[in-house]
């Protein structure tokens, strides 16, 4: 960078007794490497994460092997860890997240970046990034007293009379559910795919839209045929990141999944997921390997979001550099 | 494009752009409108149960009314300092770092841990907190879960420090190094207090970030009914506490959830607020 030109400059007024010593004395290598130990604590602490949890996972990876994730019988009792229900659980929860809120948070983000005026767009997104900062208990409380009473007295009914003949939507529904799970991260996961997905959208150069315009085509299909794919791989990535936060989420999803360990193909049963059951177990886990078996899957939980968040990272990077180069 | 066909088609087109737009604004609007339905909610369910006993007292036995959750805002308090002892000086040092001295490569390899490590579920944390302090320890502590929060904060202190740190002008840095300063010199007297600004602004994001989490919380510092002296054992927070009060069967404890999230909401909304009114006065105003 240019520091670095100009650290040749700064040598002061009688660069000949620069010796190394006297550098020294300045304080210039001191404080490189002060703050160089304190930066590359962050590569510690990720060592240090992937370490204690392999090595605190040793039993049940010795002792199930890769049939842990295909059991699916959780029952500390009699020393028996399946981890299917809980794996299982996640993906649903996930998958119904980002189903209502993809779509949510693409919509509202092509409007800050290409509709709304700058001033309002602004003012939207600091609310909307506020709203991304609200704590996950505070949903979760929401969740409890609001959307789960919601979901069993009037969306499974309403859904059950209009799509009942999908296996979706069968069954009695309690209210905390798969899908009052699913509707709850939804609206957690949206600022974060607006605020990435609006900065991606800025990022396309105006010429990309004024040719598209220019040919005749109307505002909307600039945007939807020219600018979103231009920044598609952002946007993936904005999904990406969203995708990561709904996998790890732990209160909301244990205020109102249920807290059950089973698999059943309806989204208003309830069920359970690998950090709900982390959250619930752990401080009552009796036994190595049962709190072994908990670590395992707070490794897998970790494992996964770290890499769609590199995916994420880099697709992120490489759209916003295709922006600035065009 | 075969986008001159007849005017029929025309107008069918321009039909489509407007609904969809329109969508798009729906959508904005909605995901807006949710920011307010979630403070509404809770100033009408909560609102009414805050009043001085919830700032002053310890929390009563169910079916006693009055108490407070005055163990939980101090417990709140102090895991947050200590999660500052942490996270602040590894933060704003390490942010310096990577704006300063920090080569391309070496930045870039700091910043993409720094994201990930940003992304890693809060309860894995608590998990790492865990088999770090608690089980040498053989008991929940203050200690362990300001550990956990700190460690959070570092990755989010260090970006947004590095990224105020270089919105500074270079020109400012030549114009030091001109006088004759050396380079931890011109950082010390005019990079940061430059910044002073950003770094504040920085700081107070990642406090307001870790101040909600509950789920590093729950095997670190656990939960306590009384007050906690010292740092050495386990200790009430503000979102443990709306969590154990929110799922338990007790209708009075449902209505201390609301009040309690209320006031955790409030702090850390209002906390993001100033710390965009910091910034917004300007960041690279030097004193």
């Amino acid at each position: 960078m240019t520091t670095a030109a100009t650290a040749e400059m700064g040598a002061g007024p009688k660069p000949a007794s620069r010796s190394f010593f006297a550098r020294l004395l300045q304080g210039d290598q001191v404080a490189h490497a002060i703050t160089f130990v304190a930066a590359a604590t962050i590569l510690l602490i990720t060592t240090m994460l992937v370490v204690v949890l392999w090595n605190n996972s040793a039993l049940p990876r010795a002792k199930f092997g890769l049939s842990f994730f295909i059991g699916r019988v959780w029952d500390p009792v009699s020393g028996q860890f399946g981890a299917l229900p809980f794996v299982y659980g996640t993906l649903v929860t996930t998958a119904v997240s980002l189903v209502l809120g993809v779509p949510l948070g693409l919509g509202a983000a092509i409007f800050l970046a290409e509709l709304a005026p700058p001033k309002i767009s602004d003012s939207l997104t600091f609310v909307i990034e506020l709203l991304a900062a609200v704590p996950s208990v505070i949903y979760g409380l929401l969740g409890i007293f609001l959307v789960v009473p919601f979901v069993r007295t009037t969306l499974a009914p309403a859904l059950k009379h209009t799509l009942g003949f999908l296996p979706l939507f069968q069954g009695p529904c309690y209210g905390v559910s798969f899908l009052a799970a699913g509707l709850v991260l939804a609206i957690m996961i949206v600022p974060f795919i607006v605020s990435v997905s609006r900065e991606v959208l800025l990022a396309v150069p105006t010429d990309q839209r004024e040719a598209a315009l220019s040919l005749g085509s109307t505002r909307w299909e600039s945007t939807w045929k020219v600018v979103v794919p231009f920044a598609l791989p952002g946007v993936l990535g904005s999904v990406f990141l969203a995708m990561a936060r709904a996998l790890g989420e732990t209160m909301a999803v244990t205020m109102v999944v249920g807290n059950v360990p089973d698999i059943k193909a309806s989204l208003l049963a309830p069920g359970y997921s690998i950090a709900a059951v982390i959250a619930n177990e752990f401080t009552e886990a009796t036994g190595d390997l049962y709190l072994q078996a908990l670590i395992e899957l707070g490794l897998v939980l970790f494992l996964v979001t770290f890499i769609l968040n590199g995916l994420a990272r880099l697709l992120i990077l490489v759209t916003s550099q295709r922006g600035g180069t065009t | 494009m075969s986008g001159w066909a007849g005017s029929g088609h025309g107008r069918y087109r321009k039909v489509v752009s407007y609904l969809m737009l329109g969508g798009t604004a729906l959508c904005a609007l909605l995901v807006v409108g949710v920011l307010f339905f979630i403070l509404g909610s809770l100033v009408w369910k909560g609102g009414s149960d805050i009043n001085l006993n919830f700032f002053t007292k310890l929390p009563t036995p169910v079916g006693v009314t009055g108490g407070g959750m005055a163990n939980a805002i101090v417990g709140s308090m102090k895991l947050l300092l200590l999660a500052s002892l942490i996270g602040v000086p590894f933060g704003v040092v390490g942010g310096i770092y990577m704006a300063e001295f920090g080569g391309k490569v070496s930045a870039f390899v700091l910043q993409y841990t720094a994201d990930l490590l940003n992304g890693v579920p809060s309860i894995v944390i608590g998990i790492f907190a865990y088999s770090l302090i608690v089980l040498r320890m053989k008991h929940f502590s203050a200690i362990a879960g300001g550990f956990a929060l700190g460690i959070m904060m570092i990755p989010v202190t260090l970006r947004s420090t590095e990224q105020f740190l270089r919105s500074v002008p270079v020109a400012m840095r030549e114009a030091a190094m001109a006088l004759g300063a050396s380079k931890w010199k011109t950082i010390v007297s005019v990079v940061v207090p430059a910044a002073y600004r950003g770094i504040l602004t920085a700081i107070l994001l990642s406090l307001a970030r870790v101040a909600g989490e509950t789920a590093p919380l729950l095997f670190t510092a656990f939960n306590n009914r009384f007050w906690s002296p010292g740092w050495n054992q386990p200790i009430a927070s503000l979102p443990v506490v709306v969590y154990t009060y929110g799922i338990s069967a007790y209708e009075d404890w449902h209505r201390q959830a609301w009040a309690a999230g209320l006031v955790l909401l409030g702090m850390v909304l209002l906390t993001n607020i100033i710390a965009r009114a910091i910034l917004s006065r300007g960041i690279s105003a030097p004193r």
